[in-house]
């Protein structure tokens, strides 16, 4: 290596990817490592979602501060990052879930989110295709959805031409707080940052990121079969119960007239085979909400490994101590909804400044 | 979710698949066969009048009729789960088939592209999708055809389009003559090979037959109207109404993938009784190497007899079967795709038709993955099944892995519930 760089970050993911954008943004000279492609790894399979959510006080700072921050970079953004402003609609299974459709709107517009309280004939007359009786729904129209493996490149571009490398098919062994190893190959720089999502726990042994295993399907074209993202109001206790397997309605329309369906949650190691069983119970659920599913052509099946930690949140900061190597991982299913705002807070933190949000909640060696 | 089960499942009524069947229910067993075609036959037999067809193959369906094998048409398998247990697409609806002893893969291949400018404009048809449609009755009659590829599938194609009152004006072989003749010469083993090469000849003698010859482009505003060939020295430019160009065969291993059997490159690894790396599940057929019909007969029924049980009866067929390895790597050495071939396409050429990628959207990447995640290539309906093939030829990249479904299918179909009580589906079994 003929310059040792600043900061070396493990992981060209959704993460890695948009330290790299922030970094060299602020003038750090940056290398960028990855044993496969861009956008190879979890981020390669996501929904790309990029959503507020409120399951804690800190998630729902979070995911607003990053959607902000990812909507100043819109007009930037290329045409492969598939920036679509569908919004999202939250969609209450009964009367019973109305008030938490309300406590929700409270909650966002707190946080300066906006959103709308809708009543059962509005929600079907926006989504014709869900099922009737429909009691209501909170809409947040600033959600948005992008290729989640687009905007990781886009970022590592942006970082490149500010002058970062990238050592891609390079797989690290292991990593201290100023260096790498490859082999025998080393690379010291000023700070190590850890961005290797799902598998950060293997290169900085008794971190609590473990893999928390999802099911996505897309179907064939069928432009105009829904407009927004779809979610059961229940999604966050799905989200929420770590100890069990869960699925949960979750729609996606893609630019091209593709539709994602999920989402399941499971603990079931690194064994990254379709489980038929969930796969199964992911279509009822889906189908339960939106019957015209049913006859839609599936062309494509896949899971993907969400970075999980015990709190739900990820992990920004050196670790185990302030000696360590830099963490930022433990994003498990907003990732891409929020590494622009965990890739800021780090580069706050790296440059000694105060982060915008209180980075407290995130703290790695909290864990 | 209805479920039928047999001893042995038979996936492809092609001529391997049906050899399998027909050994294995003479073996004792209970089979079903299945094949998403609307007949058995597979893609050599399926498309023919049963009376203009060889004695041999007639032999095989007659003794398909009379046997008591169920066979399943229409019927697409749509997934395989580990538990011995097959997803079919039944007309729309889903049907489980589970085996109880052994699995049979009679796949067979697909045709091979090499993208080149024009060839996605109507009126450019694959060399076998032209022998199908002409089988199901497309008339020809009067058009000016060309048919340009590679590979023995050409000769056969040539004598139908002939027959059926094309202009065929040039049939191109890019291979060279010298690789051609070698070949040829090395089917002395075989003198029903040489039969046949002799009788589809007769069957177009007043086209000529070009070797070391290949497509450069097809140009026309709605369709194809003309195709401009080279001998490496001149260019000719011909009028056409219909080209015809296919590049030999890929080994159609995306169901044994799935089920987790080891490949080398696209076709199925086998042992001598056609036995795959999985327990009880067997490949026979152009799956496991392109070798033509002859072969993958003899392959089927060793595999029928190894999936029946009858491992000595297997192994005293498999000593009557020509040096197959030999013959898969002749035919892919004779024909292999000359280097001019990658020079063919233009940056704007289009590779994945599916989701519309041409070729200079896919020079920066290093693997089929990485190029799909970042441009969609191999990502739409057919699932790379077409270009992955071609990103091999003009990168070298890898294959990628297989996901259910197989083929799209409904939701309802992939994701029917096992226990849910389905009525049975609208096809009864024979
Ligand atoms: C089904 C599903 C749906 C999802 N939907 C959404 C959604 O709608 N919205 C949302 O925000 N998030 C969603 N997510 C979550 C999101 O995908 C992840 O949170 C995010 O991609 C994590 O990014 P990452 O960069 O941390 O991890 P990764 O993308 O996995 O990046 C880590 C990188 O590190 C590399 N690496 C690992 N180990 C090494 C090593 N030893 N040496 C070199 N390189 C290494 C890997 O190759 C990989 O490229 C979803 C996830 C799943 C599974
Ligand atoms: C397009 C094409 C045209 C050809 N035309 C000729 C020709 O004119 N003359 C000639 O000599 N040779 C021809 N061949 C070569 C010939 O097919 C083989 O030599 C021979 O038929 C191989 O037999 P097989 O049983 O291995 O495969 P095939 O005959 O190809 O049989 C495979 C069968 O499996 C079925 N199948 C595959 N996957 C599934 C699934 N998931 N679910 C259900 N069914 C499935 C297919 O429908 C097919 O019927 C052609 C090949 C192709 C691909």
């Amino acid at each position: 290596m003929d310059r040792s760089p600043d900061v070396v970050i493990v992981g060209a993911g959704i993460v890695g990817a948009a330290a790299a954008h922030v970094l060299t943004a602020e003038g750090l000279a940056v290398d960028v490592v990855d044993r496969g492609a861009p956008a190879s790894g979890v981020t390669g399979a996501g929904m790309g979602h990029i959503v507020v959510m409120d399951d804690s006080p800190a998630q729902l700072q979070l995911t607003a501060y990053s959607r902000r921050l990812l909507d100043e970079l819109a007009p930037e953004l290329s045409a492969s990052c598939e920036l679509s402003r569908c919004g999202t609609l939250w969609i209450a299974s009964g009367e019973a879930e109305l008030e938490a459709v309300e406590a929700k709107q409270g909650a966002y517009a707190e946080a300066g989110i906006a959103s709308e309280v809708l009543d059962g004939d509005d929600v079907a007359r926006l989504e014709p295709e869900l099922r009737r009786p429909l009691f209501g729904a909170l809409r947040v129209p600033g959600d948005t959805v992008v290729y989640p493996p687009g905007l990781a490149r886009w970022f590592l571009d942006r970082a490149v031409e500010r002058g970062a490398r990238l050592h891609l098919g390079t797989e690290i062994d292991s990593l201290g707080p100023r260096e790498v190893r490859a082999g025998t190959t080393t690379i010291s720089a000023g700070a190590v940052v850890n961005a290797a999502g799902p598998w950060s726990g293997r290169l900085s042994p008794g971190l609590p990121v473990t893999p928390r295993k999802g099911h996505l399907l897309i179907t064939g074209r069928y432009s105009g079969f829904c407009r927004h993202q779809l979610v059961e109001l229940g999604y966050l206790a799905s989200a929420h119960d770590l100890s069990q397997d869960s699925v949960a309605f979750n729609l996606q329309p893609r630019p091209t007239g593709q539709i994602i369906i999920g989402s399941s949650r499971q603990a079931a190691g690194w064994d990254g085979a379709i489980d038929r069983s969930v796969l199964q119970k992911m279509v009822a659920r889906a189908v339960e909400f939106v019957p015209g599913l049913a006859g839609l052509d599936v062309v494509r099946t896949w899971t993907g490994f969400r970075p999980a930690t015990p709190d739900k949140l990820p992990l920004i900061g050196p670790w185990p101590d302030e000696d360590g190597p830099w963490i930022l991982s433990g994003h498990e299913g907003l990732g891409i909804a929020t590494a622009l705002g965990t890739a800021q807070i780090l580069a706050d933190l790296m440059l000694e400044r105060r982060p915008e949000l209180d980075p407290a909640p995130f703290r790695a060696a909290r864990a | 979710m209805t479920e039928w089960a047999a001893s042995v499942v038979v996936v492809g009524a092609g001529p391997a698949g049906i050899a399998a069947a027909i050994r294995a229910e003479g073996a004792g067993r209970s089979v079903i066969l299945i094949d998403q075609a609307q007949r058995p036959g597979g893609q050599i037999w399926r498309h023919r009048d049963r009376a203009a067809l060889p004695r041999q193959a007639r032999s095989w369906l007659q003794r398909l009729d009379r046997s008591s094998v169920r066979l399943l048409t229409g019927a697409s398998v749509v997934d395989a789960e580990p538990s011995s247990r097959l997803r079919v697409d039944l007309g729309g609806r889903p049907l489980g088939v589970r085996w109880n002893d052994a699995l049979v893969l009679a796949t067979g291949s697909h045709e091979r592209f090499v993208p080149f400018p024009g060839w996605t404009l109507p009126g450019v048809v694959g060399v076998g999708g032209a022998q199908a449609l002409l089988k199901s009755g497309m008339d020809v009659a009067g058009m000016e055809v060309v048919l340009a590829g590679s590979g023995p599938l050409l000769l056969p194609v040539a004598a139908t389009l002939s027959r059926a009152g094309a202009n065929l004006t040039l049939v191109a072989e890019q291979a060279p003559l010298g690789r051609v003749i070698r070949f040829g010469a090395a089917l002395w083993r075989s003198p029903s090979r040489w039969l046949d090469a002799a009788r589809y000849r007769a069957g177009f003698l007043r086209t000529p037959y070009r070797t070391g010859t290949w497509v450069l482009r097809a140009e026309g505003e709605d369709r194809v109207r003309e195709v401009t060939l080279t001998d490496g020295d001149g260019e000719r430019t011909l009028p056409c109404d219909l080209l015809c160009t296919g590049f030999g065969l890929t080994p159609a291993s995306e169901l044994a993938r799935l089920l987790g059997c080891a490949t080398d490159g696209w076709r199925v690894k086998v042992d001598g009784v056609q036995a795959t790396s999985e327990d009880g599940v067997y490949c026979a057929g152009e799956a496991c190497g392109i070798a033509g019909a002859e072969i993958a007969i003899l392959e089927g029924e060793i595999a029928g007899l190894a999936a029946a049980g009858d491992r000595a009866g297997a192994e005293r067929l498999g000593r009557r079967r020509p040096p197959h390895d030999r013959f898969v790597a002749g035919l892919a050495q004779a024909f292999r795709l000359r280097e001019e071939l990658s020079a063919l396409p233009a940056g704007t050429t289009l590779v994945c038709r599916c989701e519309d990628v041409p070729l200079e959207r896919l020079r920066d990447f290093g693997s089929t993955r990485e190029a799909k995640l970042h441009t969609r290539a191999g990502m739409g309906p057919c699932q790379g099944r077409i270009c992955q093939p071609a990103l091999q030829h003009f990168f070298g990249w890898g294959i990628d892995s297989v996901r259910p479904p197989l083929f799209p299918t409904s939701l309802s179909v992939l994701a029917a519930p096992e226990e849910d009580e389905s009525p049975p589906p609208p096809t009864s079994i024979t």
